[in-house]
């Protein structure tokens, strides 16, 4: 019982914190100083997101080395992004890059 | 552009999250059949909460004997990122009626974000973007849904899943996304900021290190803009006064 209302109310609390702002929608108006810090959030979540995922991918400290699939596979992707300019693609080489070096390479 | 064809797209474009989230599904439904949580607790709290870092961290504090206000605390806490999801992607939905922006609002995820900022970095005035919202959200929400109940029926069939290194096709969809959006300066130097300080506080608690990551870039982007635009307006000024 304990843990169902525990169950119910982490729902309560994340669904306000994600659901909040879209539905004060129009009511919600942001100073402009605001909206352009906003303009940076993409750019600077989903870089924070995976940098450490891909510089010590197994929480033990920096791996700059050709041993670390994740860092291989991450600088393909970012030289295919550059070079093509084209996301499926770049989703292709960076996991094709990653499966050999981790499965071919390594193995 | 149909609303089929667009929440097509939008589930479409998901899948390298999809694949990605998948193994963390199983994980967490694998934790749950070997703890304090019944199995139905853990399904519900896959398809009600559905966040998946609070509900990991949530089954370790129940494990610990936390109290009720110290788990919903550290759910707030956690999950607050969400928020500066929803305010960057406000301006994309407000128009939308109510219905659509509790929905989607209910369903924002790390994975969904990243889709949808780079959907709207190459589609700003969408008028079917909303479909295609729902469908990256329903691929991704089905998708926990279905690993959450494989491990908690067989989780214990697959050892070492984290080893396989399926959550990579995420990392390759976020660099395809943020890359093409390096090309500014602010932007730049905002990026190599948030991966900087992310890098240095991923052993800092409930996720507040990839805050202070976001608050670092984006200071840093706000500042290389200001300065960039005041250095225009001042050789404006000198121009006109040549």
């Amino acid at each position: 019982m304990t843990n169902t209302v525990m169950i119910l109310g982490m729902a309560a609390v994340t669904v306000f914190v994600k659901a909040a702002l879209f539905v004060l929608g129009d009511r919600v108006v942001f100073p402009p100083l605001l909206k352009q810090a906003l303009g940076f959030v993409p750019v600077t979540v989903l870089t924070a997101i995976i940098v450490p995922m891909i510089l010590s991918p197994n929480g033990e400290g920096l791996e700059l080395t050709w041993t670390n699939p994740q860092l291989v596979g991450a600088l393909a992707a970012v030289l295919a992004c550059v070079v093509t300019g084209k996301q499926l693609l770049t989703i292709a080489v960076a996991l094709g890059v990653f499966f050999t070096w981790q499965l071919g390479v390594l193995a | 552009m149909t609303r089929r064809s667009s929440f097509a797209a939008g589930a479409r474009d998901t899948l390298p999250m999809v694949i990605g989230a998948a193994p963390f599904g199983v994980i967490f439904g694998t934790l749950v059949a070997a703890g304090p949580l019944a199995a139905w607790q853990g399904q519900l709290m896959s398809l009600s909460v559905y966040a998946g870092s609070s509900q990991f961290i949530a089954l370790g504090l129940v494990a610990g004997h936390a109290g009720l206000a110290v788990i919903w605390l550290t759910t707030l806490i956690v999950n607050l990122r969400h928020a500066l999801y929803a305010a960057t992607l406000l301006p994309h939905v407000a128009h939308l009626p109510a219905r659509w922006r509790w929905t989607l609002g209910f369903f924002l995820t790390d994975e969904t974000f990243a889709v949808m900022a780079g959907y709207y970095a190459r589609h700003p005035r969408a008028p079917l973007g909303h479909w295609y919202f729902l469908g990256s959200c329903l691929s991704m929400y089905a998708n926990w849904q279905f690993w959450t109940l494989v491990g908690l029926l067989f989780g214990a069939a697959f050892p070492q899943l984290q080893s396989l290194g399926l959550d990579f096709a995420m990392v390759a969809t976020f660099i395809a996304i943020v890359v093409p959006q390096l090309a500014s300066l602010p932007n730049f130097a905002a990026a190599v900021a948030a991966g900087a300080v992310a890098y240095l506080g991923q052993d800092v608690p409930y996720k507040l290190g990839l805050m202070a990551a976001v608050v670092a870039g984006v200071a840093v982007g706000m500042a290389l803009q200001r300065w960039r635009s005041g250095g225009l307006e001042a050789g404006r000024r000198e121009e006109e006064a040549a």
